[in-house]
């Protein structure tokens, strides 16, 4: 017993390490992981789909394949797990960290290019780097079907004027010729350049305490 | 400059020949006045032509007189920052010109006949700058840093009439002051009236600024929130005053707290009641469009008057009215009414910020109300700087232990800079009681000097403290549909973050006071109709095509032929002659889909082909248009003048209750089938070998837009000349030819083409002439109207289902349009 106490606080001394969260933090995270997974060691999207507070959520669908992604769990390939452990589950939250204060420049270039590109890998479902059209508009719709009277014309015509104005913004005058793939990574960092995601991509984890954690379920 | 200056000299020289005699109008000593009147009359003899008769009109001439020349002083201050110096802030020079005003008055009467007096203030000027900071309130913003502008409102003005009071008190009793008949409490009711942040110095100092918005709404939503917490505070110390040193004791110090929360809450809410008042009266208000537009400013001042009757804070009454009942108003109201809302709001505040400021420069130019005394003064404005200093260090170092997004230290620099003094602290001071506070001039004297430091120094360091210290500013973007729509994703992003966290957090708060404000408060609040369109990215996105429709209206007369606004047609017979599919330009397409809205949102679709690569090829098209078409457009251009003028003659009518005139159904039919008759005619004589569609009718145009869904691409070669003949630009995508997928300026070709407004109608009308311009050539300008196209998809059909029931809205515009003419 004592053994795996002591082996657990090491790995959360890793994992704050590598995540930046305090100790007390992570095992905070750790207690609600294991309420969600009710006690198992792994996390399916089945467990999250239950979360009652997110079934109202339009774009749940997305945020839980978020979760899933390998792009967002520091490794090359590409593709989806079907279930995630503690360590991932950590990782993928932990870029909603709030930087600490003092982080200089370019720490804070480099935390808002990781929130960046977690958003991007989020649109970009297919994961070839281009958030095409195609995958814009799915997100449109899903953002906008909770209103069910805007209809999914009026967020196709959405979706399309927002990629126009992206690509009359970062490709400026279009060759007649020229086809818009669509969102490169690059544009989509130049499209949110004026958007302080650095901080507005945060969420308060510190005091999570044991009676808000069943909240929610 | 030059223009300014001679507006400057105008004015000193109307003032001298026509505000002289007003002045005497104004003196006490009426009877004066009178008597050359009743003589006047026991001259004539007989019955008068005309008779002068001043004393009848006095209070409403002078009063008008003096909002034309504060109209006239804004005009020249803003000529003036705009030629020579924006260095200073335009409240600081209309003060300044108030000194140059009031000394003319003062020159020509030896004494200051025109004051700001508090009641004025408060009753007539006041409201409507508060009414117009709020309604206009961005309340996201708002909402999301509320806590800590209450903190910095509530306790913030707390500490800083607290410390300002005891601190002068200090002072004084150390003897730096002299011999002053001034005790403790009339320290603190001072400190009070002094600590109020002018939200109309602020904004008009921070306007010119463009801080970031954080700074912005904290800064603004403070100093707004402040006044009203102010004057509650002033009242609790007037009352404490009142009573006297010697009686005051736990009990009533405890009676003064509660009812400082009291006046404030109440006020509060009292506003929202009259929001929610205005939001229900805006429900139905459909059938009186024309008038109700006024119920927001009648309630709102309706929400001030109240609260002041009741004697609780008008201000903050005022304020949450004007919060609250913005969605829902705004909401509610026709289109047309809510622009008139805004621009009379607009009108009123500035209108009145102006005369405020002038004032306070005139009343200045008195020899009555100064009294010096070096020490009370300069220690006011040295602890009334340093204490908002350390006031804002203090709570923002509270503040940031909670707030996720640290305040920075530059940004708590330039909030204590911005605590600009304004009307209210001299509005305040000028109602205080002789009797009970005999240092009453002093306090005043006080007042001004600060209010003028902090207005005409802050205010013009302010620019270069913000720039030395690089303040972080607002962000122009150019991008705003995909901001907000990011925006909006991000935060359903971060509310499922929190709920996969298990915490409650900001986001959750947010999250259920939408769902709860969406389900009740719309439901109760907002038209059936307005509920359905209400959401915030859709008006955003009505808002934008609307601006790029009418940028790209403006564009095309700026480019400026003829043959752009008049003969469209003609155009298009020629473009398509001369390039056929080998060269083509933006191919308008414009698509009017209402049906889903009802609001009359417009969709238009830029499809285009381009296959020359200089964007601008439509130039060269103009030329030949204007060469080509000139016959026709003159002949038309002849006609339709014609036509038009004579029934507008003949027709003109006036109503009170509307705008428009001259819809008569059987004369717009008349000119439809006119103007189309000419246009059949012109086309024959243009056009060679095609078969002219004979008539336009129902009929034939139901089969046209049913043909067009099937979207076989070889139809198209048939279907130019009934195109044409009509006169009428339905473009057909020359896809095929074009052979480039471009999924930007392509055109949908699965889709249904999507014909114009003009072609759907049915019924006959005419089509407006407006309506016939042309899309722009260079999609550049036109950033969001196009539907996109992916190559691999087959897309929309929506376009066209629409159309059927947008008819009657088609036909309203176009008739609108028409009668513009």
């Amino acid at each position: 017993m004592g053994a795996s106490q002591s082996g657990r606080v090491h790995m959360f001394q890793d994992l704050a390490d590598k995540t930046g969260f305090s100790i007390e933090q992570i095992n905070n995270l750790r207690n609600r992981f294991m309420y969600l997974t009710q006690d198992e060691d792994t996390l399916r999207r089945e467990h999250l789909e239950n979360i009652s507070n997110l079934a109202l959520n339009p774009i749940r669908r997305q945020i839980i394949e978020a979760f899933f992604d390998k792009r967002n769990l520091g490794e090359k390939e590409k593709g989806c797990l079907q279930e995630i452990g503690f360590e991932e589950f950590v990782m993928v939250l932990s870029f909603f960290r709030p930087p600490k204060p003092r982080t200089s420049d370019e720490e804070m270039k480099n935390i808002k290019k990781e929130k960046l590109r977690f958003l991007f890998n989020m649109h970009d479902t297919d994961n070839d780097g281009v958030i095409t059209l195609d995958e814009y508009r799915r997100v449109v719709e899903e953002l906008l079907s909770s209103y069910e009277t805007i209809g999914a014309e009026t967020a196709k015509a959405i979706s399309d004027a927002a990629m126009l104005e992206v690509a009359s913004v970062t490709v400026g005058q279009m060759g007649p010729d020229e086809f818009y793939e669509g969102i490169t990574f690059e544009q989509f960092m130049q499209i949110l350049k004026n958007v302080e995601i650095e901080t507005k991509m945060n969420i308060h984890f510190w005091n999570l305490d044991k009676r808000t954690m069943q909240c929610g379920k | 400059m030059a223009s300014s200056v001679y507006l400057c000299l105008l004015r000193a020289v109307f003032l001298v020949c026509f505000v002289n005699p007003l002045i005497q109008g104004l003196s006490e000593d009426e009877s004066v006045f009178q008597n050359p009147h009743h003589q006047q009359e026991e001259n004539l003899t007989g019955l008068p032509i005309v008779t002068f008769k001043w004393h009848h009109v006095e209070t409403p001439y002078l009063v008008i007189i003096w909002v034309f020349v504060a109209g006239l002083a804004k005009l020249s201050v803003v000529e003036l920052n705009h030629h020579v110096i924006s260095v200073v802030p335009e409240s600081g020079l209309l003060i300044i010109l108030g000194f140059i005003l009031g000394g003319i008055v003062w020159g020509a009467d030896r004494a200051q006949t025109f004051k700001l007096l508090p009641p004025t203030f408060f009753y007539y000027l006041l409201p409507q700058i508060i009414l117009d900071a709020s309604y206009f309130m961005p309340n996201k913003l708002f909402f999301s840093n509320l806590g800590a502008i209450l903190i910095y409102a509530i306790f913030g003005t707390c500490w800083n009439a607290a410390t300002v009071g005891l601190s002068l008190w200090g002072c004084y009793e150390a003897g730096v002051m002299g011999n002053l008949d001034i005790g403790l409490l009339q320290f603190l009711l001072f400190g009070s009236l002094i600590a109020a942040v002018d939200p109309v110095a602020v904004i008009a100092v921070f306007e010119e600024v463009h801080v970031n918005e954080v700074l912005f709404i904290l800064v603004f939503g403070e100093s707004l929130l402040n006044d009203g917490v102010t004057v509650v505070l002033y009242n609790v110390f007037d009352a404490f005053v009142a009573l006297g040193g010697p009686r005051i004791d736990a009990a009533e110090i405890f009676k003064g707290i509660f009812s400082f929360v009291v006046v404030a809450f109440g006020g509060s809410f009292l506003g929202i009641g009259f929001a929610i008042l205005l939001s229900l009266l805006t429900r139905c208000t459909k059938h009186i469009q024309i008038i109700e537009a006024g119920f927001v400013f009648v309630v709102g001042y309706l929400a001030y008057l109240t609260a002041e009757m009741l004697s609780l804070s008008a201000i903050l009454s005022i304020t949450f009215c004007g919060i609250c009942c913005q969605k829902y108003v705004n909401a509610n109201m026709d289109e047309k009414s809510v622009t008139t809302v805004r621009h009379a709001m607009k009108l009123l505040a500035n209108g009145s910020e102006t005369m405020i400021f002038l004032f306070l420069g005139v009343t200045a130019i008195d020899t009555e109300i100064w009294v010096w005394n070096t020490g009370f003064i300069l220690l006011t404005l040295l602890f009334v700087f340093i204490y908002r200093i350390i006031g804002t260090f203090l709570f923002t170092w509270m503040l940031n232990k909670f707030r996720l997004v640290p305040i920075e230290v530059i940004d708590q620099v330039v909030m204590s800079y911005g605590g600009l003094r304004g009307a209210v602290a001299y509005g305040l001071a000028a109602l205080l009681d002789e009797d009970k506070i005999p240092e009453k001039n002093l306090m005043i004297s006080t007042t001004l000097i600060v209010v003028y430091f902090t207005v005409i120094l802050q205010g013009i360091t302010m620019k270069p403290l913000v720039q030395w210290l690089k303040v972080k500013r607002a962000a122009h973007s150019d991008l705003k549909l995909i901001e907000k729509l990011n925006n909006r994703a991000f935060d359903h992003i971060l509310a499922a973050v929190e709920d996969i966290c298990g915490r409650i957090g900001d986001n959750w708060w947010t999250r259920g006071w939408n769902r709860f404000e969406e389900n009740y408060i719309s439901w109760l609040l907002m038209k059936p109709k307005a509920r359905k369109n209400r959401d915030y990215l859709f008006s955003i996105f009505h808002k934008l095509n609307l601006e790029d429709a009418i940028n790209y209206v403006s564009e095309g007369e700026r480019q400026g032929s003829l043959a752009f606004s008049r003969s469209d047609e003609a155009a298009n017979v020629d473009f398509k002659k001369q390039f056929g599919s080998e060269f083509a330009d933006v191919m308008p397409n414009i698509m009017v889909d209402m049906s889903n809205y009802e609001l009359g949102i417009e969709h238009f679709s830029v499809t285009s082909i381009v296959k020359d690569t200089i964007p601008s090829v439509s130039l060269d098209i103009h030329g030949q248009d204007r060469k080509n078409a000139m016959d026709d457009i003159n002949a038309h251009h002849l006609l339709q003048q014609h036509l038009y003028r004579s029934r507008k003659h003949h027709r003109h009518k006036y109503s009170r209750s509307h705008f428009s005139i001259n819809q008569n159904e059987d004369e717009v039919q008349e000119i439809f089938q006119r103007t189309m008759r000419s246009r059949l005619e012109s086309f024959k004589s243009t056009k060679m070998g095609v078969n002219p569609a004979k008539k336009i009718t129902k009929h034939h145009k139901k089969e046209l837009t049913h043909k067009m869904p099937n979207g076989h691409p070889d139809g198209t070669g048939h279907l130019y000349g009934d195109e044409e003949v009509e006169g009428l630009c339905v473009f057909l995508p020359h896809l095929i030819e074009a052979g480039i997928e471009n999924p930007v300026f392509l055109p949908d070709m699965d889709s249904p083409t999507h014909s114009p407004p003009w072609l759907m109608e049915t019924e006959a009308v005419a089509p407006s002439q407006r309506a016939q311009r042309r899309l722009p050539w260079t999609p550049n300008r036109l950033r969001r109207l196009a539907p996109m196209r992916i190559s691999t998809c087959s897309t929309d059909s929506f376009l066209m289902a629409d159309v059927s029931l947008t008819l009657e809205e088609h036909e309203e515009h176009s008739q609108t349009d028409h009668v513009e003419m």
